[in-house]
């Protein structure tokens, strides 16, 4: 079962390089927005799942507080995408 | 190898099975409108099947119910997150694949 969960890893960190490649070549910003929260995502899981292989508990708290950061980063962007100012 | 275990695997391989989908069409879809929907997709199934497999995994414990905590974090400000993108580039008329049509809301009230 570990194996298992290293070979998902592994195919979740080749899935963010290939993201990482839609956020550099991206014709607009939002496009790079959209790449940058799926990599965000993909991280929480990978954490998530490294907390489990190494039976580390508080790896679980890094991944919480991961999502929290995320969530922020996308709503101001997008609120600046938006409006064009962020107050 | 019991029944849990397979049940682990297969929820944990459609996990990346849809974070694959959602990535193949962030990389084919042609306008931003459509790549948001992909990436939802992305979002909700892909990490929430990951998840539920590694709170199956671990049975009934406090790992478990903060891993139940960041699936329901994350089912609810991804939804937020891309109806926030999907509106700052409806506002903004970012270019859409040819065919689509604006709907005008100020006529529609006759």
């Amino acid at each position: 079962m570990t194996e298992f969960m290293l070979l998902v890893t592994i195919a979740l960190v080749v899935l963010v390089f290939i993201c990482l490649g839609r956020a550099v070549i991206g014709p607009t910003a939002v496009d790079r927005l959209l790449a940058i929260n799926i990599i965000g995502t993909k991280t929480v899981a990978i954490i998530t799942i490294i907390s489990y292989v190494f039976g580390e508990q508080f790896f679980l708290d890094v991944a919480l507080v991961y999502a929290l950061i995320s969530f922020l980063m996308t709503v101001t962007v997008a609120k600046y995408l938006d409006t064009g100012k962020l107050s | 190898m019991d029944i849990r275990d397979i049940l682990v695997l297969v929820l944990m391989a459609g996990g990346v099975f849809f974070f694959a989908i959602g990535t193949l069409g962030l990389w084919r879809f042609p306008d931003v409108f459509s790549r948001a929907h992909a990436s939802t997709k992305c979002d909700t199934l892909g990490c929430g099947l990951i998840l539920l497999g590694l709170v199956l995994r671990m049975g009934i414990s406090r790992a478990s119910l903060e891993l139940a905590l960041i699936i329901g974090f994350i089912w609810i400000t991804n939804a937020t997150a891309a109806h926030l993108i999907g509106k700052a580039a409806y506002r903004n008329d970012y270019p859409m694949t040819p065919g689509t049509f604006k709907w005008n809301f100020q006529d529609k009230g006759e």
